[in-house]
């Protein structure tokens, strides 16, 4: 886990009919070591863009480069062992334990029926620990709380040694303090982090730069402070709110306002 | 004591061992503290508490990755006791000595001292239909296990893609219907409807998207469809004594086995027991969606593809030996989770032994029960198989939660 990958997404369009693009010539860029958030409204292709990136789907036009290398000409198993994602769609499990479903991580690195070695057991139990899942290891996966279950996703994916992490809504189901922790987590990891947020106020604090999509295309990309604007929020998101900066976390913070609140600042 | 449950060491527990999936092995930590602590417990208790420790270490080395060499073993020679000592029992009368000297014999070169006929009742019936009967109970497990995972649908079977309704259809069109002309035996005939059937299921799937939901979906049309086929042409043609011998086909048996049967099911025994164990790793993802699978280094399509085409080819070659044998399938694997968790690296060769054991002594059953007078396969596997299996239900939710299945996500 001490790499850290460029991602480099060059006009990248996912079609699933002639005409219907999920994604519009998104182009996206994340620096070595950057965290990077994806933002939007709901079917604006956040996912869409995230699978294409760890490779769920191959976009129908356009590249995405990895290191600088086209990541289609990879092999399946060296794309993972150098991007891991927690997709939003946790799965069931039947019956395997925390622990092996976070050992499932490893299985990028193995060759032809390989067991797992003792180093594989250090990384699987390290990535426990880090996700803060150390304590549920030995129990059924299904057995855990939606929360729970993330951070053994978490786990899994921290256990490939990723030099990319992306990460599909990774807040779902969290309490405020596993929000927190998970994301400074995914922020102080050497990889770099690729994250599709709900909460702007997260977003704006724990990421370098946001990209807004909306209808499959960017409208707006460059440091949070730039990017969420009140006029954007209304066009995006067709929501009035207020964006300040706030005065200790120096990141900007948006309140919601109702659609019948009199303008305060007038 | 606690050493040796203790999960301290990556030992590999015999040589020529596949490694030691350290996966849930330090799980018995807190486990081996717990029963530390009952050691107050009055003497008389004590001898029932070791005994209980016993059996949990027991069962924590089979659900750890430790050891699969060893349970593996441990498989193989129960598998091979069974053959052994069904081929003894029969209506013949002919002595558990002499049969164990015709196998002898017939291994070795020297001669059995028994008639021909005798002999031929050992060897040419009793021995390849255990065989047969190991063989189908250790591929349709395999192949049960498999589906389950790849369909992420506990329910599903070596049957749910239509495999051995087209079977159906093809046997009975030649039964019948008399299609080939008599140069088509039942078996051909069957293995010809079953692989029309599964090409069926893979068009409908693939025109379809592709998806997993589509490849069940697309079973369970061609299912329908090939059972409706055969329904009616029984129902037009077939004559009383015909209809028997379809139906007892169709509920699956084991007695026309042959040594090329034997020899062409285990042939593909072995073939789909090497690709689907290659594929452990990326089966145990596929617990996980197609997505998170793919996320770790699967080439989804590809491996669903692969693994359909060689579960079905199993099936279908199963299926045109024996006829469509229910439960084994369905239910074995599940049974295979609650022994020895759901990694499939361990859960594959488990599931396949399980089933040849299990298979070998129904048919055991169902040929000496009502002797002289045998009872269709298939329907002795869920008589004697669903009160064993409830049983395991019984104990896998009192062990540990839930039995390891996927039931509640559907």
């Amino acid at each position: 886990m001490t790499r850290a990958c460029a991602l480099h997404a060059e006009e990248v369009s996912y079609e699933v009919e002639r005409g219907r693009a999920l994604l519009d010539k998104v182009t996206l860029e994340a620096r070595p070591g950057e965290t990077v958030g994806v933002v939007g409204p709901n079917g604006s292709g956040k996912t869409t863009l995230l699978r294409c990136v760890y490779g769920t789907l191959r976009p129908t036009r356009g590249r995405i480069l990895l290191d600088g290398d086209d990541a289609a000409a990879l092999h399946a198993k060296a794309r993972a062992r150098k991007v891991a994602a927690v997709p939003q769609d946790g799965g069931v499990g039947f019956g395997l334990t925390a622990r092996q479903v976070a050992a499932m991580g490893r299985s990028p690195h193995k060759r032809f029926w390989e067991g797992d070695t003792a180093r594989d057991t250090a990384r699987v139990a390290e990535a426990l620990e880090r996700a803060g899942a150390a304590a549920l290891a030995t129990r059924p996966f299904e057995s855990l709380s939606g929360g729970e279950r993330q951070r053994v996703l978490v786990a899994r994916a921290l256990a490939q040694g990723p030099a990319l992490l992306a990460l599909d809504e990774p807040t779902n189901h969290l309490d405020v303090r596993y929000q927190w922790e998970l994301l400074t987590l995914v922020r102080d990891l050497p990889a770099t982090g690729l994250l599709a947020l709900h909460d702007l106020n997260l977003a704006a604090y724990f990421c370098d730069r946001l990209y807004v999509l909306d209808a499959g295309r960017v409208v707006a990309s460059g440091p949070p402070g730039e990017v969420l604007t009140e006029e954007l929020l209304a066009r995006v998101y067709a929501v009035r709110a207020e964006v300040r900066v706030h005065p200790r976390t120096g990141a900007p913070t948006v309140v919601y306002l109702p659609p019948g609140l009199e303008d305060a600042r007038r | 004591m606690t050493a040796a449950s203790g999960g301290a060491g990556p030992r590999t527990p015999a040589p020529g061992g596949t490694g030691p999936g350290t996966a849930a092995s330090g799980g018995a930590g807190p486990e081996t503290a717990a029963f530390r602590d009952h050691s107050v417990v009055a003497a008389a208790d004590r001898s029932r508490w070791q005994t209980r420790r016993r059996a949990r270490r027991w069962a924590l080395a089979l659900r750890s990755g430790r050891g699969t060499a060893v349970v593996c073993a441990l498989g193989v020679v129960a598998c091979a006791l069974s053959v052994a000592l069904v081929i003894t029992v029969g209506q013949a009368g002919i002595g558990v000595a002499d049969v164990w000297r015709v196998v002898a014999a017939r291994l070795g070169g020297a001669d059995a001292g028994l008639t021909p006929l005798r002999e031929g009742i050992v060897w040419e019936l009793r021995l390849p239909r255990a065989l047969l009967a190991a063989v189908c109970g250790a591929g349709l497990g395999l192949c049960g296990a498999v589906l389950q995972s790849l369909l992420r649908n506990p329910l599903a079977d070596p049957f749910v893609l239509g495999v051995s309704s087209g079977a159906s259809t093809g046997a009975v069109s030649v039964v019948v219907l008399g299609v080939g002309g008599g140069a088509l035996s039942l078996s051909a005939g069957a293995f010809a409807g079953a692989a029309l059937s599964f090409a069926l299921v893979l068009l409908l799937a693939h025109t379809s998207g592709g998806t997993t939901d589509r490849v069940l979906l697309s079973g369970i049309a061609a299912m329908q469809l090939f059972s409706a086929l055969t329904s009616l042409i029984v129902f037009v043609s077939a004559d009383a004594e015909q209809t028997r011998g379809v139906l007892f086909w169709l509920l699956g048996s084991l007695g026309s086995a042959s040594w090329a049967e034997v020899a062409v099911g285990a042939g593909a025994l072995a073939l789909t027991l090497v690709v689907c164990l290659a594929r452990a790793h990326a089966l145990d993802a596929f617990a996980f969606g197609p997505e998170a699978a793919a996320a770790l280094g699967v080439r989804v399509r590809r491996m669903r593809l692969t693994l359909l085409l060689v579960t079905a080819l199993l099936t279908a070659v199963l299926v045109s030996s024996a006829g469509a044998i229910g439960f084994v399938g369905l239910v074995l694997p599940h049974a295979a989770r609650a022994a020895c968790g759901p990694a499939h690296r361990r859960l594959l060769p488990v599931t396949a032994l399980l089933g040849a054991v299990f298979l070998v002594w129904v048919d055991t059953a169902a040929r000496t029960l009502l002797a002289p007078r045998e009872l269709p396969v298939g329907v002795a596997t869920s008589l004697l198989g669903v009160p064993a299996f409830v049983l395991i239900l019984h104990r896998g939710r009192r062990g540990r939660g839930a039995p390891g299945r996927a039931g509640a996500g559907l």
